[in-house]
């Protein structure tokens, strides 16, 4: 088992005519992902080569939909298409959107979250996400398939490349899902959510999370896993060295006045049972005690 | 990206938010040139990127034009909080009888947007949120409907806004909504919002935050760019389009990915302790294609930091392949060699992932002589704090 995505996922690429989105799309065939259609409005009826592979392309997500049974989005469309093209996938009642997708303006996000929300319909993981892997099973997303396999562990992350890091750090053990959540200050699938799904996942023997300064969801995430979280759970939490007032690369990971620290979400992990980790390798090490 | 209240104020009169615009100046005798034309009693105002500023003395009311030279005089060049004070806003003195508070901002926290609003305006309202929090109205506001008139109401009602202004303050309090959407801003706050002596509304202070993200449908943007106090090496790697940050170290830093290069920090950091508190020089992340063009304009970033001891190049190879990496910091020596201020200074690189015995074996066979290759991310960092401790 793995969770949100799995063998039976149908991926659909918006974008996928465009240079990223050709690129990875044949990235996700290559590792095994059933990519079925891409969709790019004015190109429908065409279709891509990609990696020996003939890919229809549709006008709409409805279209791709209607003629392949996807149920997951990825998007690599632009910032300034992208409110747009999430709101197509909501419209169209796609299960699972992923948005690649780095640079969207807040207030889109916000829009889009929140009808996404409404519709009661679509889950949103990203925007600015490396996008969601279960190894050997499918990938949808830029997340290498070949660091490591299929295996016992859970990963949720607000970074990629320490994504990449730590499926690497603990590469023999195997991961069920690692999901990367997205930098920026609104993201449509939490640590929380992901810490659920890993719970009730019977294949997830332990979960690694990743965190970042900026904002407070891993103090929320501490509260939830105190309450809800059986299994052994490891953090790792990224800017102790981060100035005030200055953005890290990522939109999101920014320390305003006193709040949003790593230190203090260092705290609320600790306290709530969660052992945290000075560094990746050293959160690695964590991991492989909890589970001894 | 955080605007000065002059720009603040700016932007409010142009979208109807009623206010005083001043004017600005940066030398105390403009400043008393200002208040004579403004032929009343003036409040001077250090402009700097801050909460605090009465505090520290960065507000005063001058009565005539040789009060607001001396007191501009005191102002300018004032450290608030590390900031220094370059310029001031002129503001003619108002009657006040009342403070209120108002702002919208992100809530990251429910991911949506919120207005906070409060009779009790005028002093730091984290003050008002932990002492009498009875007294601050936190509204939370859909992104899909936003704020209309009743919506204003609502906040101003709420708030607890003395019922012979509510409306007047609603009316407002709609107009900064629209332009906190119409700005893309993450905040657009007002502290104090004053009911003056004979009854008028007016936005006395103003603080917003625009959302770079959103720069492209902004052009304007470009002219609240505060060039004069960003650190040049922050100018020129924007320039070149590398996400850089300078930091107080000595320990340059390099990587690849925004979680990866900051958790880079950390473990320098960390490994510098036993150094006597080695620390790093910088934040750059070359992001995913580090290319020998950016792999050199990086380095070339860091290396004229005359800061910087030694230099860490930490990357884990995703999409990014470590062979094309491995070239890339070659060609980035030879590139930075053959220019006239090169300072040689030791290089320690870890490469994992993606091809790492390829670009490994590269770096080996054209042993570039400051580069040492260490394999893991916590040895790396220790060996580049060792040799920034060691380089005097």
């Amino acid at each position: 088992m793995a969770i949100l995505l799995n063998e039976n996922s149908k991926v659909i690429v918006q974008g996928m005519t465009g240079s990223e989105g050709k690129k990875h799309t044949e990235r996700m065939i290559k590792s095994g992902t059933k990519i079925v259609g891409g969709v790019t409005p004015g190109k429908g009826g065409q279709s891509l080569e990609v990696a020996g592979q003939n890919v229809p392309v549709f006008n709409s997500v409805q279209e791709a939909i209607a003629a392949t049974g996807a149920n997951v989005s990825v998007v690599f469309v632009p910032p300034k298409f992208a409110k747009g093209a999430v709101i197509e996938a909501v419209d169209s009642a796609m299960p699972l959107v992923v948005v690649i997708t780095e640079g969207i303006p807040v207030h889109d996000t916000a829009h889009f979250f929140t009808y996404a929300q409404k519709s009661g319909k679509t889950r949103i993981i990203g925007p600015n996400c490396p996008g969601i892997i279960s190894p050997g099973l499918s990938n949808a997303g830029i997340i290498p398939a070949d660091i490591t396999t299929k295996g016992s562990i859970g990963l949720v992350s607000k970074s990629g490349t320490l994504t990449y890091q730590m499926m690497y750090e603990l590469r023999d053990l195997g991961f069920t899902t690692a999901i990367g959540i997205g930098g920026d200050p609104i993201i449509g699938t939490t640590h929380i959510d992901a810490l659920r799904e890993f719970e009730n996942d019977p294949d997830t023997k332990a979960i690694v999370m990743i965190g970042e300064i900026g904002g407070d969801a891993e103090e929320k995430a501490a509260e939830f896993i105190k309450a809800n979280i059986k299994k052994p759970v490891v953090a790792y939490v990224a800017g102790f060295t981060a100035p005030e007032g200055k953005t890290m690369g990522h939109a999101g990971a920014i320390v305003s006045g006193s709040s949003g620290t790593a230190e203090a979400k260092k705290v609320a992990l600790e306290k709530a049972g969660v052992k945290v980790g000075k560094t990746p390798s050293e959160t690695a090490l964590l991991l492989r005690a909890a589970i001894k | 990206m955080d605007l000065y209240e002059y720009q603040a104020k700016e932007l409010f009169a142009t979208h109807g938010v009623t206010t005083q615009v001043g004017k600005v100046v940066s030398t105390p005798a403009d400043t008393q040139k200002a208040a004579a034309e403004f032929n009343c009693a003036v409040v001077v105002k250090a402009q700097v990127k801050t909460g605090g500023r009465g505090k520290a003395g960065g507000v005063k009311l001058a009565n005539n034009p040789s009060e607001a030279l001396e007191k501009a005089t005191n102002i300018l060049g004032l450290d608030i909080k590390g900031h220094i004070v370059k310029k001031v806003l002129i503001t003619p003195a108002e009657d006040i009888k009342e403070e209120y508070y108002v702002s919208f901002l992100l809530d990251r926290t429910n991911r949506t947007f919120l207005s906070m609003a409060s009779v009790a305006g005028g002093m730091d309202i984290e003050e008002v949120a932990a002492k009498t929090p009875e007294k601050l109205a936190m509204i939370k506001i859909d992104p899909l409907t936003g704020v209309d008139s009743t919506k204003a109401l609502e906040i101003s009602v709420a708030a607890g806004i003395p019922q012979e202004v509510q409306k007047d303050v609603a009316v407002l309090i709609e107009k900064m909504w629209k332009l906190f959407v119409a700005t893309d801003a993450t905040l657009v706050e007002v502290n104090p919002l004053v009911r003056t002596n004979d009854d008028r509304i007016v936005a006395l202070d103003g603080k917003v935050t625009l959302d770079e993200n959103a720069n492209f449908r902004h052009a304007e943007n470009e002219n609240f760019v505060d060039t004069a106090n960003v650190d040049p090496l922050e100018t020129a790697a924007k320039a070149k389009d590398l996400n850089y940050v300078k930091l107080e170290g000595s320990v340059g830093i390099i990587g690849n990915g925004a979680g990866l290069v900051m958790s880079t920090l950390d473990v320098v950091a960390y490994a510098g302790e036993k150094f006597g508190g080695v620390k790093p020089a910088n934040f750059l992340d070359i992001g995913g294609g580090a290319s020998a063009q950016i792999m050199a304009d990086g380095l070339g970033i860091i290396l004229s930091d005359p800061s910087v001891k030694s230099v860490f190049v930490n990357v884990f190879g995703g999409i990014t392949a470590c062979d094309a990496v491995a070239n890339g910091i070659v060609q980035a020596i030879e590139i930075l060699k053959s220019g006239s201020n090169y300072v040689q200074r030791p290089i320690v690189v870890r490469l994992d992932g993606n091809n790492a015995q390829e670009g490994l074996r590269i770096l080996r066979e054209a042993k570039p002589d400051n580069v040492e290759i260490v394999d893991t991310m916590d040895d790396a960092a220790a060996r580049a704090a060792h040799l920034a401790a060691g380089v005097k």
